[in-house]
């Protein structure tokens, strides 16, 4: 039971973005952090998988079935994206976009249930005193924490997260990983997040994927991937990997 | 305020949809006031409870009454609703689907083709549609209203729909069709050009119980489907890439409630003139009472554009005794101090 990407090539105008990209089977219950340097495509490759963008060649297969066969609605279902920018102008409540994610296009009112569902999962996230105000009174980092409100009340099969902790203070950055990791094991679902901060990737991901030169550079474990040549290449720096004695890995990095 | 704290998420959100639920009723039952105010007013006042007596058993009151009420002022005052509520809704879905609260039906170049078309057939008396009479003025100002969203579809065919091409398009079909209308207007004789001014200033003269059949029937087809939508306009309404990762087809969405606009915008434009405004400051105020939630925005736009031009309708008949000013210049005259009070006296959290 997995994600799987094969062949996948895209581009914009007579630039190839992604070249026959392939990936092992992404497994449920596993987080997978995916790196690279800035305009690799990792924003692009998130929206071929969500059917944002359809990409000219390649299949994305999710527990063996061709994702491009499901209709749209079905396919947000299953697999949802959370973008990278989080910010918005409407004049929208927190409960109010919240709900709109778990319930898609269900017309009627919120039962109970799912109300209940909703305020448990903004106190899960710390954010259940802001569930009255509207969105756009709120700072960037609680956007952020919003959007990621109705990326987990969704329930998807497999949870894509761009840059979800870009705005967020260093707890909140703890916080919401931890959270992400948990709901990953319990519910068993299939989550990459695109994360710029590899020593945070490296404390919460299972896997590592390096996206460079149009395909996976490197792939496997977060040690594996960091200690790769290809990684220090990619973004041009020379990586320093050290382990604490409590077993924790150290990165730093260094301009050469 | 201490055990404000205590309620719960969900059952601020429970008292939140009770609160803008009872926010649209109360913009209906503004409206209908508005039109017993509106009905009374005239040469001859009549108070509210004499026009609802008229209107509810129009036997029990002198025929004098129940003509005036029925025959004269009904057919303007249910009119300035229905233009209002079209001209509402199409604002509000404008303003949505183009992420844009300064956008009105009108954006896109749709009235300037609108008043063209009117132009054509009062300089030419040529028209493109086939009935010609009493509806060859409306008929062709529809038929080109519509025509410009036709090349609006066209062009967002072949380039991909994106805002910009929407606006862009718009824009130039604006400029086009002014530049066109400004020819008529140069080349007609000085009638002609009167009765062009007077159809462009809009008014709700014109209205016939035909009309305002035609009106409801719009209405009555497209607001249950624009209903069935409104979970995906408020997605939308989060931004176009947030929306379709929910699962909304961001471009058949535009392109359907653009069909929208233009039947409420062309249908509204042909029948009355050109009336800005209220597709503007419609959705304006129901963005303040209730926000952008779409199963109370679209309502309260409705009812908001509806109460405007009621009441527009009333002053135009007030201000001066025995004249009717051309509700076109009303709407923005009295409009605008009552947006503007509103802006400043309303608490941003009102809507709440």
């Amino acid at each position: 039971m997995s994600l799987e990407i094969r062949g996948l090539t895209f581009g914009y105008r007579n630039h190839k973005l992604l070249d026959g990209l392939h990936t092992e089977p992404l497994k449920r219950g596993e987080l997978t952090a995916l790196v690279g340097p800035n305009g690799v495509g990792k924003s692009s490759l998130f929206r071929l998988v969500a059917g944002l963008l359809a990409p000219s060649q390649g299949v994305i297969r999710l527990d063996g079935d061709d994702t491009a066969a499901m209709g749209g609605r079905r396919r947000a279902e299953r697999i949802f994206l959370l973008t990278q920018h989080t910010a918005m102008r409407a004049a929208l409540g927190v409960f109010d976009v919240v709900l709109l994610a778990m319930r898609g296009w269900r017309g009627g009112k919120a039962t109970a249930e799912e109300i209940d569902r909703a305020e448990a999962m903004l106190a899960g996230l710390g954010i259940d005193h802001l569930s009255d105000r509207l969105v756009t009174e709120l700072s960037g980092g609680q956007q952020q924490l919003v959007a990621m409100c109705q990326a987990l009340v969704r329930e998807p099969d497999v949870l894509l997260l761009d840059e979800p902790t870009s705005a967020l203070d260093l707890r909140r950055q703890l916080e919401v990983m931890e959270l992400v990791r948990r709901v990953t094991r319990e519910r068993g679902i299939v989550t990459v997040a695109a994360l710029h901060d590899l020593g945070l990737a490296c404390r919460f991901a299972d896997r590592f994927l390096l996206l460079n030169d149009s395909r996976i550079a490197a792939d496997g474990t977060p040690e594996e991937v960091l200690r790769a040549p290809d990684t220090g290449r990619a973004y041009g720096v020379e990586i320093d990997i050290q382990r604490t004695p409590r077993g924790e890995l150290l990165v730093n990095s260094y301009l050469n | 305020m201490t055990d404000m704290t205590m309620v719960r998420a969900g059952e601020l959100y429970r008292r939140r949809v009770f609160r803008k639920t009872m926010m649209v009723f109360a913009a209906f039952a503004a409206l209908a006031l508005a039109i017993c105010v509106d009905i009374g007013v005239g040469p001859g006042r009549y108070t509210p409870v004499e026009v609802l007596t008229a209107l509810f058993s129009p036997g029990s009151v002198e025929p004098k009454l129940s003509i005036i009420v029925w025959d004269v002022r009904m057919p303007v005052a249910v009119m300035a609703v229905m233009i209002g509520a079209m001209l509402g809704v199409a604002g509000a879905q404008m303003q949505t689907i183009l992420h844009n609260p300064l956008a009105d039906p009108f954006t896109l170049g749709i009235s300037s083709a609108a008043s063209f078309g009117a132009a054509l057939a009062i300089a030419l008396g040529v028209g493109l549609w086939p009935v010609g009479g009493n509806f060859l003025i409306a008929g062709n100002a529809f038929v080109f209203a519509l025509a410009t969203s036709l090349v609006l579809f066209f062009f967002t065919r072949m380039r991909g729909v994106t805002i910009e091409t929407f606006v862009l398009v718009g824009i130039a079909l604006f400029f086009t069709f002014n530049a066109l209308l400004a020819f008529i207007q140069y080349q007609s004789s000085e009638a002609q050009l009167q009765q062009i001014i007077f159809w462009m200033m809009g008014s709700l003269a014109r209205a016939t119980w035909t009309k305002i059949g035609i009106c409801l029937l719009l209405l009555a087809v497209i607001l249950p489907l624009a209903w069935v939508r409104n979970p995906m306009m408020t997605a939308l309404a989060m931004g176009d890439e947030r929306a379709a990762s929910l699962g909304v087809p961001v471009a058949r969405l535009r392109l359907e409630m653009l069909a929208s606009i233009s039947l409420l915008a062309a249908t509204a434009t042909a029948f009355v003139g050109t009336i800005g405004f209220i597709g503007l400051v419609g959705p304006h105020i129901a963005r303040m009472l209730v926000g952008e939630d779409q199963r109370y925005f679209m309502p309260a736009s409705a009812a908001a554009g509806a109460l405007i031009l009621s009441i527009a309708s009333t002053l135009s008949k007030a201000i001066t005794p025995g004249v009717i000013y051309p509700i076109g210049i009303i709407t923005a005259l009295v409009g605008v101090p009552f947006f503007v009070s509103l802006i400043l006296s309303i608490r941003k959290e009102t809507w709440r």
